[in-house]
């Protein structure tokens, strides 16, 4: 790539301002960013949620979600001014000229099409070449997505397909027509780190081949670091610093940008005792006729966390559940606090249910909407400990303080809350139940980095205070070196290794831990071509 | 299969709750036959030859191993009030039956074959242009005409094209010797009423199960990659939306079915439903219970009609992982 063609402008962003209705109300989502993207380029958009990193990307494309309007601004694309073509001028340029690739590919694939057949309508649509050459033309692209079986794969229907599979066929759909700029919207997030780690490495090798400009929009630090040549950081509609990526990685200017990159600094001493409030022994579960625990042994020592760590289906949560009562066990038993406990739910005592709590990972759907944080803190006072009135008041305030907030949230609605504030009512929840052992089902994983950090500082200091358990179900391993003491690293339904965090994070690892360590991005931008060198020497 | 098991199982339980409701009926159909005056060996010799001095359980499975051969039994009325007199003129169920069944499943046939394909292209063009002006007027009178019971707009339309402006014939009458075209034009009333207060709903379904499609994902990722409104519509949501709106289809074919009664009185149309009620005036009971029956197994054939079309429609159901 000469010098000269790396410099001509693709794409112009011009002070855009874009609107969005909810509440009644228009808010600003976008207040006067600008953008250029140079050919064959990749731009990293970072941000927290509601930094107005997607809408962003979705107005590269002229285009706003329903409810939102480009309030002014220019979106100039090769000379043309998106933002006033008609629907009809954009949908000449949507999908074959820019194409995008969405977070979720499981729900943006129709479910009722065949994925070649959704692969190329695209490009279809453009009346160039004939359908069998536009399939096989897919079918190179699946090969050199690393698809398996790339001959046929385009004949199955998205639900009969993995994530991290349809991620790649959603890659190649819009590569498919062979597009001048791809916008990658979080294309990773829902996937996990191992499944990152080929989807990664696929997506960009694809576009240097291409030579095709993106713009890569993630709230995952490291992982843009593997990405983009350039990032700029977004934060409330506005842009906070824009850099080169190696610039910014060993310089970040504005302080924002540098809280960002130390949210992992937080270090917990690890300790452990032989005094185990529970322990799981030879566990079996299933769902229905699959059988998704295989002989699951766990101890869990007093007053100390455990984390959980595996990738989806591991049967991390489905362990949470057998402990809970939610799926009795076929086999094996609980012992909590050197009693056995009855596999279903409705045989447990009021009393052992209300020393085992659960905090889930979606604090919007675990609340419910129609009731207000006293309420939501104070039933479980009741319940438990029947403590009525004012004594009740006392105590929801009590428990409010201990999450850091204060008594002017106990008239609020969940609708009121930020996804921080919702997490911590979820944790006070369990707290009035005033329970020995908690089990914290991906807590921080719906969570913004910067939330993040305070609600793991907040769970350690409960600990602290209270000398409470945690279980901590994740599939993260910062939040693992952050808060646990133990490890459980599980796959397939079965337990790898059970340890102290420092013997499962240092050599040497079963050949299944080092997979998971290894997949985790890092914040240096050679990490995964040297991962990638290591793993195919 | 477990479906049509599941449907078999409905069907049987159907018949029970038939059987036995018109069991405790009041009343008798022998006093009703022979009169207040008659004697008491009389009324007793006639139960004995109706079967009715039988334990109701016993009868139950008589008659329903009877229904299984297609064997409905005889019709009550037009039964001789003379015992042993030969001029008996009562007559088999399924013969009295199955010209008024054919009757009304023309007519239903008929408003279906209209009600079906305006109902969704109303629907989805009103999906298509929601908040519209046109939207907005076609969901306001299919509310209109959903809302008006059957006699009522049977009688606005016999008011409008009967009376005022008299196109078509206010008596439905039909018999086996009338030309198809001749019965095109005699029931073009019961059809229009038919047709008019099924389709309100069904196009409301047709349009907020495309609306609720609209709003996923996948849709707007169609969009992004340039695919036109129509597209969008016919493409990607209407592939999606074919079970919610078979189910809806099926309840509303069901739902004409047992409107033809009123219908078919208003017009006088001779149709099964005007054949039921007048069983139940007459308590001629095996009629009314083939009539029950009939309309029931139509209830659950449609459907698993409809369950089926969602399974075919869903590659999720057909091609398992």
């Amino acid at each position: 790539m000469t010098s000269n063609n790396s410099k001509e402008l693709l794409l112009e962003m011009k002070n855009i301002h874009i609107d969005g209705f909810s509440d009644e109300r228009w808010h600003k989502i976008l207040k006067g960013v600008d953008l250029n993207l140079y050919r064959g380029e990749i731009l990293g958009l970072i941000g927290e949620s509601g930094a107005g990193k997607s809408t962003m990307g979705k107005a590269a494309m002229g285009y706003t979600q329903p409810g939102c309007k480009i309030i002014k601004g220019e979106v100039n694309f090769n000379g043309t001014d998106l933002a006033k073509l008609t629907e009809f001028e954009k949908r000449k340029i949507w999908g074959t000229k820019i194409s995008y690739v969405a977070q979720s590919a499981a729900a943006s694939f129709n479910p009722a099409h065949r994925l070649m057949d959704q692969t190329i309508s695209a490009s279809n649509r453009l009346k160039i070449n004939p359908i069998d050459v536009l399939k096989k033309d897919a079918v190179q692209l699946y090969e050199s997505l690393q698809l398996p079986d790339a001959e046929n794969i385009g004949d199955r229907y998205p639900h009969q397909v993995s994530g991290g599979q349809l991620q790649r066929i959603m890659t190649a759909m819009a590569m498919s027509p062979r597009p001048e700029l791809i916008i990658f919207d979080e294309p990773t997030t829902a996937l996990d780190v191992t499944t990152q780690v080929e989807v990664l490495s696929a997506m960009r090798s694809i576009v240097d081949k291409f030579n095709t400009a993106a713009i890569y929009i993630t709230h995952d630090l490291a992982v843009v670091a593997q990405m983009a040549d350039r990032i700029k950081v977004l934060r409330y509609g506005e842009e906070v610093e824009e850099a080169e990526t190696r610039d910014m990685l060993s310089n970040p200017k504005e302080e924002y940008t540098k809280s960002l990159w130390s949210v992992r600094s937080l270090i917990k001493p690890e300790e452990t005792n032989q005094d185990y409030i529970l322990s799981i022994k030879n566990i079996d579960a299933a769902y229905g006729s699959s059988k998704v625990l295989h002989n699951v042994s766990i101890n869990i020592p007093k007053g100390k966390t455990v984390a959980i760590v595996g990738e989806s289906g591991s049967g991390k949560s489905t362990t949470a559940r057998v402990i809970t009562g939610l799926l009795p066990q076929l086999k094996g038993e609980i012992i909590f606090d050197g009693k056995k406990l009855s596999p279903k739910l409705e045989q447990r005592s009021k009393e052992e249910l209300r020393r085992i709590q659960i905090i889930f990972q979606m604090p919007d759907t675990a609340m419910n909407p129609r009731q207000t944080v006293d309420e939501i803190i104070g039933r479980p006072i009741e319940f438990y400990q029947g403590i009525k009135g004012k004594e009740r008041e006392a105590k929801v305030i009590e428990l409010l303080k201990m999450i850091e907030l204060d008594e002017t949230f106990l008239d609020r609605l969940p609708s009121e809350l930020s996804g921080g504030q919702k997490q911590r009512i979820c944790i006070a929840r369990a707290l009035a139940a005033n329970p020995d052992l908690i089990i914290c089902d991906e807590v921080t994983s719906a969570l913004d980095q910067i939330v993040q950090e305070g609600i793991l500082k907040l769970l350690q200091k409960l600990q602290k205070e209270l000398g409470v358990t945690y279980i901590f179900i994740t599939h993260d391993i910062a939040t693992v070196k952050a808060i646990s003491d133990e490890i459980v690293v599980m796959y397939q339904g079965e337990v790898v290794e059970q340890g102290l965090k420092s013997k499962i994070l240092n050599p040497p690892h079963p050949d299944y831990t080092e997979l998971l360590l290894s997949s985790v991005p890092e914040m240096d931008p050679d990490w995964l071509t040297n991962l990638l060198n290591k793993r195919s020497s | 299969m477990l479906r049509l098991t599941l449907g078999l199982v409905t069907v049987f339980a159907f018949s029970v709750i038939i059987f036995s409701t018109f069991s405790f009926l009041p009343g008798d159909f022998a006093t009703e036959i022979l009169g207040q005056s008659a004697t008491k060996s009389a009324v007793k010799a006639l139960r004995a030859e109706l079967g009715l001095d039988k334990p109701p359980v016993t009868r139950y499975f008589d008659w329903l191993g009877n229904v299984f051969q297609g064997d409905f039994g005889s019709s009550f009325s037009g039964r001789s009030k003379v015992q042993g007199d030969q001029g008996d003129r009562s007559r088999e169920v399924v013969g009295l039956i199955i010209p008024r069944l054919k009757n009304t499943l023309f007519l239903t046939g008929v408003a279906a074959m209209l009600a079906i394909p305006l109902s969704l292209i109303l629907g989805i063009s009103a999906a298509l242009y929601r908040n519209s002006y046109y939207d907005r007027s076609a969901t306001g009178v299919s509310l209109v005409t959903v809302s008006s019971p059957e006699f009522f707009t049977a009688y606005i339309f016999i008011l409008l094209l009967a009376t005022l402006f008299p196109v078509f014939p206010t008596i439905a009458t039909v018999d086996e010797d009338t030309t198809l075209v001749e019965r095109f034009y005699r029931t073009a009333l019961p059809v229009f009423t038919l047709t008019l207060i099924t389709m309100g709903h069904m196009m409301r379904m047709t349009r907020s199960a495309i609306i609720n499609i609209l709003s996923s994902e996948y849709i707007e990722m169609a969009k992004l990659s340039g695919a036109s409104r129509y597209e969008v519509i016919v493409k990607h949501a209407l592939p999606n939306a074919w079970a919610p709106i078979s189910q809806v289809i099926a309840i509303n074919l069901a739902y004409m079915l047992i409107g033809s009664v009123v219908v078919e009185y208003v017009f006088n149309y001779q149709g099964i439903g005007r054949l039921m009620v007048g069983s139940v005036y007459n308590r001629d009971l095996p009629v009314v219970q083939a009539c029950a029956l009939i309309f029931a197994s139509t209830y659950v054939i449609l459907n698993l009609i409809a369950d089926l079309i969602g399974i075919i429609s869903n590659p999720r159901l057909l091609y398992p992982k």
